[in-house]
Order: C-alpha cells, then structure tokens, then sequence
C-alpha cells in the first residue's frame, strides 16, 4: 500500500528515531489528565516542558509544612510524562537573552538529566518573536557545551542555515507567533527553509487547526510541533487526534505529489464517447 | 540571610543545596528539579556539598507545563 513507506520512515533528530511526526507541548492544558489524555491521543513521543522557579512554602513555617505543592501539581508533570513512556524535550520559553537561555538550558541539563534542548531567546513580548542575534549566540554556546539544540525561529532561511551552519540539530520554524493559531503565514519561507538545509525542520508555533498541520507537512516539513491549538482547544483530546491524523495525511500526500495548479479544467472523465442528444 | 527565588529567606551556616532542596518539600531524587546560585549552575553530583554561602541569591527551579 501507498502508506508503507511514508507511515513507517521515522523521524531522525541526532541519531534518534521518533515514529511520530508530532511534537506536544504542555502548556496551557487545564489539568494533567487533560495532558496525559492528549498525549496518547496525538501519538506524541517528545513533549515540551519549562523551568519555573518552585513555590516556596510559608517563609515562617520552617521545613517541615506548607510544601505540599511541589511534591503535587508540579511534582506531578513529571510523573506524568514518565507514565505516558513520552521523552522530555526542555525549552528555554521566557528567556530574552542569550545568557539567560544558556543557564536555562544548563539548568535543564540537570533537572531532566537531557542534552536535549528546544532554544527560544525571545525578541519582544508581545508577539514573542525569535530574537535573531541572541538566538545565534545562544546555540554557538549550547552546541559548544554538547546540547542537542533545536532553536525555535522565524520563517527567515538564512537565519535557519546559520543556525544549521553552527551545529543545531533541527530547526524549528514558526508558521505565526507563539499560541496566535493564525497558521503558517509564509508558506514559500517554510518552503525554502525546508531546501535549504539538510536538518529535520519542525514546524512550530502557529498552527491553529489541523488542516494547517496537514500543509506544515506537505510543504515539506519533517514534523510539526503544537501546543496552544490542542491545549486550548474546546476538546483537547479530540484536537490531538485530528493533529495525530493531520501530520500523517500531510506526509502521505508530500510522498504522494500533488497535481499542479492551473487556472482552467481538465475534464477527469474522457470526451472520446461523449453522446450526442441533438 | 540569602535569597532565594527572589525572597529574602533565614539560611543555617553550612545548608547544602541538598538540604535546601528537601526542606523545600521536594525529597531526593527530586527528578525535574534544578538549583543556581549567583547564575551558576550547581550539578547534581555537588548538591550534597555544596554549601550555600551567605547572601547567595538561590535559584530552584522544577519541570512547568509549557510549550
């Protein structure tokens, strides 16, 4: 069947092979069971999480109450992912200076015990673009250190070939800003960004809807990542499957080539026969 | 006194980054949780003896939803 070779080839990132083409974050969703629910709906295997600071107990209890919290709901994510046999792929989300990202991703070194990591250096906070230069210098450092960086950026292929030219191992595109669900914006620049380089490129940010997933993949991206459109969706588990489905319709139909496009019909049924009723 | 996660805190002489981290409520391995101090990143390996000097600013940080 048609499926066999598009459905099975994994996903390659740094030597390891992912069968799914979709990336989960998880922010945003209303509870862990809504999150764990969602993962096993996409068929995820690498899901994003953040570093925030702890909640610290009642600074005049002492050690022994009011630390509760961590050990629960936050404690709780970990615990979480593990069930669902996920891998954790940390990010830098928040961090607006190279520095700052580089002691995030080292901090989430220790935390996840990963070299792995997802690079965001944030530029401006209202659409939350890539900052270009920051980005640069963040990823020259973290691959110098040995992380596996996949640096979140815009849809600009020269940016992506620098950051491929200095060792990241993807590149991850936005089709729109961060959680806007306005879809991929710039087609022909994700487009060229996938020719241009010779890493995985991972759709991110953006993508609002499924069909929009679908494109990311037929444009030729190697897998999309999605966040606020499964988390915040009315139905989140059911948004989640119709990503899992989207990403691998997407694929097929990339393998499959489309027609092209004309501005005129071509009749699909033969004229040679055609009856005359006169 | 040192500070941690941006809030003045009392701190016995000698606390441990281990010993911060448990009476945090998070007891060992505390698997997603990762501690700075003055931005430096404290390896896991060192959290028993690294002691936390005075005036420190502390950062401890554990696995968030995001992304």
């Amino acid at each position: 069947m048609a499926s066999t070779h598009a459905d099975a080839e994994p996903l390659r990132i740094a030597g390891r092979e992912l069968n799914s083409r979709l990336l989960l974050g998880t922010g945003g969703f209303p509870s862990l069971d809504l999150l764990a629910d969602s993962i096993r709906a996409s068929g995820s295997e690498l899901v994003t999480v953040a570093l925030r600071r702890i909640e610290l107990p009642d600074a005049q209890v002492g050690a022994s109450g009011g630390a509760s919290t961590n050990s629960g709901s936050r404690g709780a994510l970990v615990d979480v992912l593990d069930a669902e046999g996920v891998e954790v792929l940390p990010n830098t989300a928040g961090c607006f200076t190279a520095r700052d990202a580089v002691i995030t991703a080292k901090l989430a070194r220790e935390a996840f015990q990963t070299d792995w990591i997802k690079l965001e250096v944030i530029g401006d906070e209202d659409t939350l673009l890539p900052d270009a230069p920051e980005l640069l210098k963040a990823a020259e450092q973290l691959v110098d250190d040995g992380f596996v960086v996949l640096p979140y950026t815009t849809d600009d292929p020269v940016l992506a070939r620098r950051l491929v030219d200095i060792g990241c191992a993807a590149v991850m595109p936005l089709g729109a800003p961060i959680g806007s669900g306005m879809g991929i914006r710039n087609p022909y620049n994700i487009a060229l960004i996938r020719e241009s380089v010779q890493v995985p490129v991972v759709l991110d940010a953006g993508i609002g809807t499924a069909s929009e997933a679908a494109l990311a993949m037929e444009l030729g991206c190697d897998a999309v990542m999605v966040a606020s459109a499964v988390s915040r969706a009315q139905d989140p588990v059911a948004m989640a499957a119709a990503m899992r489905s989207a990403v691998v319709a997407g694929l097929l139909a990339r393998g499959a080539g489309r027609i092209a496009r004309k501005t005129y019909a071509t009749p699909s049924t033969p004229v040679a026969g055609t009856p005359d009723f006169s | 006194m040192i500070v941690l996660n941006g809030e003045q805190r009392e701190h016995g002489a000698g606390e441990t980054v281990a010993g911060l981290v448990e009476s945090l409520g998070l007891p060992a391995p505390a698997r997603g949780v990762a501690v700075a101090i003055d931005g430096e990143v404290v390896p896991r390996a060192a959290w028993e003896t690294h002691a936390i000097p005075a005036g420190a600013s502390v950062e401890v940080l554990t696995a968030m939803q995001g992304g």
